[in-house]
């Protein structure tokens, strides 16, 4: 077993020459009274995917909040170089509320303008077209709160998309999607990726991380930043806090299994 | 008298003075600017507080009357007076926040209306409960042509970001919209339109034209926009309707308008909810007659 005071040294990404968006060094997050997620050292550059992971409670959540400016770090620095766009983990919309699906998704070029300027043409085409890449170019008119929670969901993603930002935060985007929509927002993400953005997703799946390359794990504080190479049995240990059992399954491959602490006699 | 001539008699009557004249463009500003910002009143959940300044005007209004200093005067130093005492009774340990509002806003109109119903208190001050919208003089007229300029204005501009509220408080920011900001400035311009339509409509009435009229609207249309649009149209033409009902039934102003706009959201919640009711059971196949008895 590792010591777990190894898996606090940060391993760097590999370097490349691509601009930096976002620079936190020593950073840790909370609520006013205390730190939630302490030693944050994370280099984000255009281009990159970096998965979020940790369990519940671990940090994610916060991190994203702090680093769009909605929480005061409580010590430690951050650069942040560019705008966040972001799409936000609950459903915390207001379903009763008269918006249409295009409505809400032109809310993105809201955060592009000056207070005094509405959005126009332009604004209104990119809404339209966003909502086209997450699948739901025959729902634009419909009242958002009449479309499903996966369509809302995707619809916040679109919104994100007209935010047009070289940061993409996105809270665990993949919650409630079907297998379908799943793989387009795969695919969107690699394309926002191409684009030269630098993308944050926070998500429960390790195999998905896997294949993003770059990951960065929580657990109250960091436990690794790095390739997905870092994703090994004692950083996964460390993440979740609990045992990790490998199984051999027929149908899916490798998985990793992580059980809690208690199930310590396997 | 033929029929169609009678209707219009009956129609242009009301308006054969300049009074009444008046009294139709008043209701007419005063609905526009009612109609449109009561939408956001009612999507902000802020009918309570509406209530709460419209109340808090009164000592104000009546000292004003008292000391014959200008109505709209005394009213904004009641609406101060009634904040500073709302911050500070906020303030109370084991007083929550509406609680201190109720204490507060409670205390000032019991005040005004002790000083409104006194004995040595001129007549007249019962238009300022139930308004007098027969009275309303050239500034009076003025200010609501301001207001709707003011209030269409700064609705227009600030729309995608009210919405963007509207739907989300908590990611707003995310979004590049400043919350408070936002709702000081609607708060602004709900207590800048009570001020200005409580002579007109009444202290205890003016309320009834921001929010019924938005409930109405909210049954017939699906976007924030046209919502808008209709009910200030629902405001407009139901404060019209109150004038005639006023004139016809020799009824105060104030209560037909706030009865006609009221009336015009229960007949449309009637009419939805047995819409609604009526395609549900056309849609539902038609039962099995149950198994009666031989
Ligand atoms: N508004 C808040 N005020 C105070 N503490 C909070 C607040 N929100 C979250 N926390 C605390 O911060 C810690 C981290 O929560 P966070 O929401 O960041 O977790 P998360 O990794 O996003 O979890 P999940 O997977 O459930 O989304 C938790 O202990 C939580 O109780
Ligand atoms: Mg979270």
């Amino acid at each position: 077993m590792h010591d777990p005071a190894d898996l606090t040294t940060p391993t760097p990404p590999p370097a490349t020459a691509a601009p930096v968006l976002l620079r936190a060094a020593g950073l840790a997050c909370g609520y006013g009274a205390g730190a939630v997620l302490t030693g944050v050292e994370l280099t984000l550059r255009a281009g990159d995917r970096v998965a979020v992971l940790g369990p519940n409670g671990g940090g994610k959540t916060t991190l994203f909040r702090t680093l769009l400016g909605e929480l005061e770090p409580v010590s430690g620095t951050l650069e942040r170089q560019a705008r966040c766009a972001v799409v936000p983990q609950t459903e915390r919309s207001r379903l009763d509320f008269p918006v249409s699906a295009l409505d809400v998704a032109l809310m993105g070029a809201v955060s592009r303008l000056p207070w005094w300027r509405r959005p126009g043409k332009a604004d209104r085409r990119l809404a339209r077209a966003a909502l086209g890449q997450v699948g739901l170019a025959e729902h634009a008119d419909r009242t958002f709160g009449d479309l499903s929670g996966g369509q809302r969901q995707r619809v916040l993603v679109a919104r994100a998309l007209v935010q047009d930002a070289p940061i993409v935060l996105l809270d665990e985007p993949f919650t409630g999607l079907d297998a379908v929509s799943a793989d387009r927002l795969e695919q969107l993400l690699l394309q926002l990726a191409d684009e030269g953005r630098g993308l944050l997703i926070a998500t429960h799946d390790v195999e998905q991380a896997r294949r993003w390359g770059t990951v960065l794990c929580l657990n109250k504080r960091q436990i690794a930043y790095g390739h997905a190479d870092v994703l090994t049995r004692s950083v996964l240990e460390a993440t979740y806090g609990g045992e990790i059992v490998d199984i051999d399954c027929a149908v899916h491959g490798h998985h990793d299994v992580v059980l809690p602490a208690h199930h310590h006699e396997h | 008298m033929h029929p169609s001539l009678a209707l219009l008699t009956w129609l242009t009557d009301p308006w054969t003075e300049a009074l009444t004249r008046r009294a139709l463009l008043e209701v007419v500003l005063l609905g526009i600017a009612g109609g449109a910002l009561g939408g956001w009143v009612v999507s902000f959940n802020l009918g309570y507080s509406a209530e709460s300044l419209a109340h808090a005007l009164l000592p104000g209004l009546v000292g004003a009357s008292l000391l014959g200093a200008p109505l709209l005067l005394g009213g904004a130093a009641g609406l101060l007076v009634a904040a500073v005492a709302v911050a500070v009774a906020g303030r109370i340990p084991g007083l929550d926040r509406d609680t201190a509002v109720a204490v507060v806003v409670t205390a000032l109109f019991g005040l005004g209306a002790l000083l409104a119903l006194s004995p040595d208190t001129p007549a007249g001050l019962q238009g300022l409960l139930f308004g007098d919208v027969l009275g309303v003089s050239d500034t009076d007229l003025a200010l609501a042509g301001g207001l709707v300029v003011v209030l269409v204005g700064a609705l227009t501009v600030l729309h995608p970001r009210l919405l963007v509220i509207g739907l989300d408080r908590l990611s707003a920011p995310a979004l590049g919209v400043r919350t408070l900001t936002m709702d000081v400035t609607v708060l602004v311009l709900l207590a800048v339109t009570l001020l200005v339509a409580v002579q007109g409509l009444g202290n205890l009435l003016v309320v009834a034209v921001l929010i019924a009229p938005p409930s109405a609207a909210r049954l017939l249309t699906r976007r924030m926009a046209p919502m808008l649009v209709v009910s200030s149209a629902i405001a407009v033409v139901g404060a019209v309707a109150g004038l005639y009902l006023s004139y016809y039934a020799g009824t105060a102003a104030g209560a037909s308008i706030a009865a006609v706009l009221v009336g015009t959201y229960l007949v449309l919640a009637a009419g939805t909810a047995a819409a609604a009711a009526l395609t549900r059971a056309r849609t539902r196949p038609t039962p099995e007659p149950a198994g009666a008895p031989a």
